[in-house]
């Protein structure tokens, strides 16, 4: 099986899939929640009878995107949106009223982001000194390959990979932020991490492959056939591990809360591309890289 | 280590373990054994330790859970802005926001929601925390307006560097001076520029004083030449810094004094904001106190709960069907991973939220990684016409490259997000780090095993 013949076409197909995403990203942005960017709480005190979903439906059909809801003593209903203006507030209030007189507003204020700034700027910080931290582990721990290879290379090959994967989450959530109005919470911050963690994970063990077989098969072999028969001899384990983890994630998108569901869906679009990226991302530039060094 | 090779101490070890994690992990159940040959009841689970006189505590009765699942209290303050210019009013507001997510922190509460909000001229800060038992104390703490206190050191006390720790660990050393935070108009960190190379560059916290104040503490700096004052913010028991006054101080306060000391730029910032917050005291009163249900949902929880169990369910088959007996035995370590791991969480404690739960969750994934990789391996081998037994042992052996360097990344990434991240980010990558170490147990040593203990049966 010669997986890598196509090394440039997956890398051609990697770019169509990613640049939709980063053109959606400079021009629309993220739709980011109101853990964000702050929103109304609005409380309510409401009759025995009288759920949540009751309340919701009324702010979905004015079309305001509730965040979260919960419930505390006494029959009171917490509910969470984005910024809303005064009289849409009376608007819903008064349908409200229709459904059932005792329905009364408690409250009615405007709060700050919960993920503050500071939050979302530390993680773009720490994984720009995580992504620091991995090359130089790779670079350490791949540094008996045979020359003329470079544990550099690898190092960095992995980090693109990942990023590779970052962009990929973070391009298709802006691209489902502006059609479909799926909103980026606090959760996804935590969802790219998870997704970065399997991603490097995943290709160290393709990686740890070909720097076994450097020193086992012929030197007469290609590095481009020997990391060709690395992945192949991975591959089984690749598609096993991967198939774990998405079983678990697609149970619990299926049966899961609603309120998970879109961290659950980060998740899942990012463990396929931390998979596919290990194969056909990072070993191709791994292959590209290192062939151009060896024919000079 | 010898005694680690031998297959009964091993077996009895992993037993023992995993007795002491389901004691750990349960909660406290009644336990009743009634018939004719025995009469017995108890209860097991949910224990609470106290060692040496309160100084070391264990409590196992619950897993600590987080404001996305639990729930908790919401606590809405009224900030009095009078008397505070219109464009400082949204400073002070975020130095005290700064102020009460110390002191939660120093509750020992963690992954707090802390948000500011306005609504018209009114400025709130609006507090929830989860899992809290006490809730007055709790609205007590929070709710106090935070004092900064100039002291002095007792005149009757005599004064050496070598008494310094003495003094700084007994609070009736230190008598009050009359000077607090509102005599203070201002705080800034600047950088040592006097001239003094031992200093040089290094950050400073620069008081500025009032004009009331300024005279207070120029007479205060005249009585205590040589001799240190103490910084005490609230009612805290340590003093946030002890400058010692010095003679330049005491001829005449030109210019706004300041505290140097072995900070970097952090520390400095940080005390300045605490010190600015008790500058602009800005009195807080509780406005309203509520109990929050989950943010989550109970029911979301719940189906994501019951949706995890399908999902291992499925792993569990898949990993029979692919691996048969080898795939039963990764399994079994697979549950034995997962109430380790839950008895860690309730040890440590760990604050369980969604992220966190996320970290368990990839953790788990990574350990059946680790297993996976061995049986490919051990296929393999087989498959170039080893023997089973030659088979596993070089299984385990060429595996392992792979399952350090992938885990060993993993910690790396996790210890570097614990240290610069914050909130939801440092509890995802502490319960990653937990994770991973546990699965490296599980996925080798129990797995090895039980595979020995199943061949020699």
């Amino acid at each position: 099986m010669n997986i890598l013949k196509f090394k440039k076409w997956y890398l051609i197909f990697s770019l169509v899939v990613l640049v939709p995403g980063i053109i959606s990203l400079f021009i629309f942005g993220l739709n980011l929640s109101i853990d964000f960017v702050g929103g109304s709480l609005i409380k309510y005190s409401v009759p025995e009878n009288i759920k949540i979903e009751n309340i919701v439906a009324v702010y979905e059909k004015n079309s305001v995107t509730v965040e979260t809801t919960s419930r505390g003593e006494g029959n009171l209903i917490f509910i969470r949106t984005k910024p809303l203006d005064v009289n849409l507030n009376n608007s819903i209030n008064k349908e409200l009223q229709t459904i059932n007189k005792n329905i009364s507003q408690v409250s009615f204020e405007t709060v700050g982001p919960v993920v503050g700034k500071e939050t979302t700027k530390n993680a773009f910080v720490s994984l720009g000194w995580a992504s620091v931290g991995i090359l130089l582990y790779i670079a350490y721990a791949f540094s008996n390959i045979p020359k003329p290879y470079s544990s550099y290379k690898f190092g960095a090959s992995a980090i693109v990979a990942m990023l590779h994967d970052a962009l990929l989450i973070l391009g298709v959530f802006s691209i489902l932020g502006h059609f479909m109005r799926i909103e980026v919470d606090a959760l996804f911050i935590t969802a790219v991490l998870t997704v970065i963690g399997f991603s490097v994970h995943d290709t160290i063990v393709v990686f740890d492959r070909i720097r076994e077989n450097l020193n086992k098969l012929p030197k007469s072999w290609q590095f481009e056939k020997i990391a060709n028969y690395s992945i192949v001899e991975t591959l089984n384990r690749s598609l096993a591990t991967s198939l774990t983890v998405i079983f678990t994630l697609t149970s619990l998108y299926i049966l899961g809360g609603s309120s998970i569901k879109n961290f659950v869906l980060a998740l899942l679009i990012g463990i396929v591309s931390g998979t596919y990226s290990s194969i056909f991302t990072a070993t191709p530039i791994l292959v590209l890289w290192e062939s151009r060094k060896s024919r000079a | 280590m010898k005694i680690l090779k031998d297959l009964n101490f091993r077996l009895g070890l992993i037993s023992a373990l995993f007795t002491l994690a389901i004691l750990v992990v349960l909660p406290k159940t009644d336990v009743k054994i009634d018939n004719y040959l025995l009469r017995f009841e108890s209860q097991i689970g949910g224990y609470a330790f106290s060692l040496f006189n309160d100084s070391l505590k264990l409590d196992l009765t619950d897993f600590k859970k987080g404001l996305d699942i639990e729930g908790g209290i919401r606590i809405v303050m009224q900030a009095n802005m009078t008397g505070i210019e219109e464009s400082q009013r949204q400073n002070a507001l975020d130095s005290a926001k700064e102020i009460i997510s110390r002191r939660i922190n120093f509750l020992g509460v963690s992954e707090p929601n802390i948000a500011t909000s306005k609504i018209n001229n009114d400025y709130r800060i609006v507090v929830e925390i989860p899992g809290i038992t006490n809730v007055s104390d709790a609205v007590n703490l929070i709710g106090k307006t935070a004092q900064l206190k100039f002291k002095k050191l007792d005149p009757a006390l005599p004064w050496s560097e070598d008494k310094f720790l003495e003094y700084f660990q007994t609070p009736s050393s230190w008598l009050d001076t009359g000077i607090i935070g509102s005599d203070l108009k201002g705080v800034d960190v600047v950088v040592d520029n006097s001239g003094n190379i031992k200093n040089q560059g290094k950050p400073q916290i620069q008081l500025k004083f009032s004009n009331q104040g300024r005279e207070k503490f120029s007479q205060l700096a005249k009585e205590n030449v040589g001799r240190p004052i103490a910084l005490f913010l609230d009612d805290s028991v340590t003093p946030l810094s002890t400058p010692v006054i010095s003679q330049d101080l005491a001829n005449g306060l030109t210019n706004d004094p300041v505290i140097s000391g072995n900070f970097d730029m952090d520390t400095a910032k940080n005390l300045s904001i605490q010190l600015r917050a008790g500058a602009l005291p800005i009195p807080v009163t509780l406005l309203q106190q509520e109990t929050l249900g989950a943010t989550l949902g109970s029911d979301s929880i719940n189906r994501s709960f019951f949706a995890g169990m399908v999902g291992l369910l499925i792993v569990f088959i898949f990993l029979v069907y692919r691996y048969r007996t080898l795939g039963i035995l990764a399994g079994v370590s697979l549950i034995f991973y997962t109430i380790l791991n839950l008895a860690i969480f309730k040890i440590i404690p760990v604050v369980l939220t969604l992220p966190g739960i996320a970290g368990f969750i990839l953790s788990i994934g990574m350990a059946t990684d680790a297993n996976i990789l061995i049986f490919e391996r051990y296929k393999e081998e087989l498959f170039w016409g080893k023997k089973k037994q030659e088979a596993l042992e070089l299984g385990f052996d060429r595996a392992w490259n792979s399952i350090k360097d992938s885990n060993m990344s993993s910690l790396i990434t996790c210890f570097i997000l614990f240290q610069l991240g914050t909130g939801p980010v440092k509890g995802f990558a502490f319960t990653l780090a937990i994770g991973i170490l546990v699965s490296l147990f599980s996925s080798i040593f129990v797995v090895r095993t039980l595979i020995g203990a199943f061949k020699r049966s």
